[in-house]
């Protein structure tokens, strides 16, 4: 442990106001959206990545000043809050609430790897460009920058707070966030307050990103994700749309991710985000400073499912489907494609499992590729330290997904509607963290190698062919496993509960019970997808699962309608074949995705095959 | 002993008082009905009684026994049935199936009830589908068809299509067709017959009366006093969150307090005549001024 002086101590506390005060202007912006537009906004991130990288161009390649570079940013940004909100969600505004929050996913898939496209996805430095002269005060050390981020977001904070309580458009987008339909009586343009709020969230976002930027000395556009999860934990913690909440919520989790990081080293910086994340939404959900709410009277559905009637497909078709799968490594000799197909199999049964717990009982998992990580590791693991033959090992691995899995989800089962997604999507990464950071077992950043390779009843399966038809083998058991229980009252059970939960109660359904079932059984098949992909690889470390695998498994349920088996099969083998099919797509998949999304939830919710 | 019984029943929300020392009881076979004004506490009281809401004082008791803050999937497997002021079938489950949710706390699957050990012998022995299971799964299927049965033909013809696609009467329907499907011991009634038009209100009323015959407790609220007053051995008035009056469905009817209840101001009497004159025999139409202080 580092020693701890008075000093360090009080640098540390400088460094995590600093931080803080960043994570609070994200954090603003983020509470001014869900107040305003009741929406968890997944693109904000996105939003302070570009403000950044626009701030990067300015400062580094045109050598403008950091006030012009402040006024562009907040220019650029405004504009495209704007056109995220007219053109990606405001149609979605009647919807269940989490169509908005996958639109928002889809608009910062695409706008994180088009700046990929532009930029390259490797860290830009960023020097920077203020003097590096520190001021020494009563023993603490601050820089130029600290003061200019500090002054910055006081700034910000108290326009605001003049905009929000002494201004008739302030007025108006209280009166709005308060109640939408009575604010629209009283003529508040609801349409322009709401374009409003996401150009002052999207500036205030895009500012915390060139501050950041400067911060520490890079640019990436993987910086989205994380300040949104952070800038959502900060708001979370001081109580969801609050934006007195979000500065205090925002400078909390700064110090405490420093003095944590202080503490456990640098590895753990994510982990105090997530467990906050998750400690706050089940055990205090209106955070620190919130009242306590009465529960809704009206049902909530946690899920994303329209009525439809989903496209009957005749057993035949799907018979000479699987006999074509099997027959095709005779007809072709491009080992490639097979390979594509092989893992258009693995992610079917992710997909398959993603649309029976969130298609079928109705939990929206952002997590799912959790249950992948900890199948592979569990299976590489058995198999490598107590030399478990791979029929069992992967047995095994699918089984401890499943229950593991299971049991670190089980808080979540309180909850409802979009706080499920959030949940989850924190469980996963909880996950991803306990693997980057329990060295012992999993070997840290550095992953396992040298997994024994697949193998069945003793005979390698090394050569292409061979592991294509395993996988495929191994889909075609699941898929008859969850068939077999869609068909039993489970299916049943599992839809009522998803439809409405308060009606399901009333009519004897333990709700716990049958979402750690669907948990459980959707755990089951995920689990043994990962463990054969650990195989499948013999290398596997803890970016091999991560939470965009999810996140992309939940598109292609999307894609082939929600609860729908066939409809989870093609949607998985659409998103994995055809960006490798047309190859010049390859690299631009995540912007594929990304706009899949927001269209399907935009025009065709039921998916291609509809919503079983 | 009554079945049901309700002992000063209070419930809260940040200040208003919507249940307010209710007590009630219903003998086995009975049918009570609870009316009052819009915002009374009718609906609060089902749900305290049906578990979805936890009162803050007071007790209810089934057969003599404690249930006060059960959760409504235990008071479900005790045989208290409810249905929903606005209708809650599940919209993408067909017909039948929502019958067959109806039946959940009749399934052998429902008695494996040891935490974890029940719930993962319920996964293995759905995926194996022994002998027991499969007959029970053709005997329920056949059941809830009877039940839809009794509706004529409003349902059975459609008991494979979507609940979404249904009118809304027959949403209605389904629902109660659900509730029936559990076998209630107690059949709580929401509003059955809300949004329903004098045909389809009087076929309702003529079902609930069948069911009466059958034996069935029902506890009911409506708006529909004729129907009222042709179903309720007794009738329990309620205003702001108290019982105001109680007793058979002509004294209800002429009690005083009842009429200022729903008036505001005393008068000679009140013919549910004079409401249906009016079009329609629902309180709310005909006066729309109901009092709230």
């Amino acid at each position: 442990m580092p020693e701890f002086t008075l000093r360090t101590l009080a640098d540390q506390l400088v460094n995590g106001l600093v931080i803080g005060n960043v994570y609070a202007l994200i954090a603003i912006g983020l509470a001014l959206i869900f107040g305003v537009a009741n929406l968890i906004n997944f693109a904000h991130g996105s939003v302070y990545m570009i403000g950044a990288y626009v701030g990067w161009v300015c400062v580094i390649w045109l050598g403008w000043p950091l006030g012009a570079t402040f006024v562009v940013v907040a220019l650029i940004c405004a504009t495209l809050g704007v056109l995220i909100e007219r053109f990606g969600l405001r149609r979605l505004q009647n919807e269940a609430r989490i169509a908005p929050l996958l639109a928002t996913i889809g608009i910062s898939f695409a706008l994180d790897q088009l700046v990929q496209l532009i930029f390259s996805p490797n860290p830009q430095s960023f020097p920077n460009p203020l003097p590096a002269a520190r001021i020494a005060l009563g023993g603490v050390s601050i820089g130029a920058l600290d003061l200019l981020i500090a002054a910055i977001t006081a700034a910000i904070a108290v326009m605001l707070f003049i905009f929000l309580r002494f201004t008739r458009l302030g007025w108006a987008l209280r009166a709005t966030a308060q109640d939408r339909e009575a604010a629209q009586q009283m003529g508040v343009d609801v349409d322009a307050i709401n374009a409003l709020t996401f150009a002052v969230a999207a500036v205030l976002g895009g500012i915390g990103g060139v501050m950041i930027g400067m911060y520490f000395t890079s640019v990436y556009p993987t910086m989205s994700y994380g300040a949104m999860l952070k800038g959502f934990a900060a708001n979370l913690l001081g109580g969801l749309g609050s934006v007195p909440g979000a500065v205090v919520g925002g400078l909390a989790l700064g110090l405490i991710e420093t003095f944590g990081v202080a503490l456990l080293g640098s590895t753990y910086r994510n982990l105090f985000t997530f467990i906050i994340l998750i400690g706050v939404l089940v055990l205090r959900p209106t955070g620190l400073f919130g009242a306590r709410r009465a529960t809704p009277p009206e049902p909530l559905t946690g899920t994303f499912v329209a009525n439809s009637r989903p496209v009957h497909i005749p057993r035949a078709l799907v018979i000479g489907g699987l006999i074509a799968a099997i027959l095709l490594p005779f007809f072709t000799s491009n080992p490639y494609l097979l390979q594509i197909l092989t893992n258009a199999w693995l992610f079917s049964m992710l997909a398959l499992s993603i649309t029976l717990v969130t298609g079928t009982a109705g939990q929206m998992s952002l997590g799912q590729a959790g249950f992948l990580a900890i199948g592979g590791y569990a299976s590489a693991l058995l198999s490598m330290r107590l030399g478990l033959p791979l029929e069992l090992s992967l047995l095994a691995g699918a089984v401890i997904a499943a229950a593991l899995g299971t049991l670190l989800t089980w808080p979540v089962f309180r909850l409802r509607s979009q706080y499920v997604a959030l949940a989850t999507l924190g469980i996963g990464e909880v996950i991803n963290q306990i693997i980057l950071n329990w060295e012992g077992l999993t070997n840290g950043a550095m992953g396992l190698s040298n997994i024994p390779p697949l193998s069945f009843l003793g005979l390698p399966v090394i050569e292409t062919a061979p592991i294509y038809w395993f996988a495929l083998g191994i889909l075609v058991v699941a898929a008859l496993f969850q068939w077999r229980l869609m068909q039993s009252h489970l299916g049943r059970t599992w839809r009522a509960v998803r439809e409405d939960d308060v009606a399901a109660r009333a009519m004897g359904i333990s709700l716990n019970r049958y979402k750690a079932l669907a948990f459980i059984a959707g755990g089951l098949i995920a689990g043994l997808s990962g463990a054969f992909t650990a195989h499948m690889y013999s290398y596997i470390n803890n970016e091999t699962f991560a939470a965009t695998t999810s996140i992309l498994g939940l598109t292609m349920v999307i894609l082939g309608g929600m609860g729908n088996m066939a409809g989870a099969v093609i949607g998985a083998i659409a998103l994995t074949a055809l960006p490798e099919l047309f190859r010049p797509l390859a690299d631009a998949r995540y912007l594929i995705y990304g706009v899949v999304l927001l269209l399907l939830v935009r025009f065709r919710p039921q998916g291609l095959l509809g919503t079983v | 002993m009554a079945l049901l019984e309700v002992r000063g029943l209070r419930r809260e929300f940040g200040g208003v008082v919507a249940v307010d020392g209710i007590d009630l009881t219903v003998n086995p076979g009975e049918t009570v009905s609870v009316i009052g004004p819009n915002g009374a506490g009718k609906t609060t009281l089902f749900n305290l009684i049906t578990g979805l809401d936890k009162p803050d004082a007071g007790e209810v008791l089934l057969d003599g026994r404690p249930i006060t803050g059960l959760p409504p999937e235990e008071l479900a497997a005790l045989g208290v049935a409810r249905t929903f002021q606005h209708g809650r079938v599940f919209g993408n489950l067909s017909v039948l199936d929502n019958v067959l949710v109806g039946a959940h706390t009749r399934q052998a699957a429902h008695r494996l009830r040891t935490p974890v050990l029940g719930m993962v012998a319920e996964l293995i022995l759905a995926l194996i589908q022994p002998p027991a299971w499969r007959e029970e799964r053709t005997r329920l299927r056949d059941e809830a068809r009877e039940v839809l049965a009794l509706f004529g033909d409003r349902l059975l013809p459609r008991a494979e299509q979507p609940a979404y696609s249904l009118s809304y009467a027959n949403r209605r329907r389904t629902e109660i067709a659900r509730a029936l499907a559990l076998r209630p011991r107690l059949l709580l009634l929401d509003e059955p017959t809300a949004g329903m038009n004098p045909t389809e209100t009087a076929e309702l009323l003529e079902f609930i009366r069948s069911l009466k015959q059958r034996g069935l407790t029902i506890l009911l609220i409506e708006h529909k006093l004729s129907l009222v007053m042709q179903l309720s051995d007794r009738v329990i008035v309620m205003d702001d969150g108290r019982k105001i009056a109680e007793g058979a469905p002509q004294i209800v009817r002429d009690d005083p307090r009842v009429i200022e209840a729903y008036l505001g101001h005393p008068r000679r009497g009140w013919d549910a005549r004079d409401a249906q004159v009016a079009g329609e025999d629902d309180l709310r139409v005909v006066l729309p001024q109901a009092h709230h202080p």
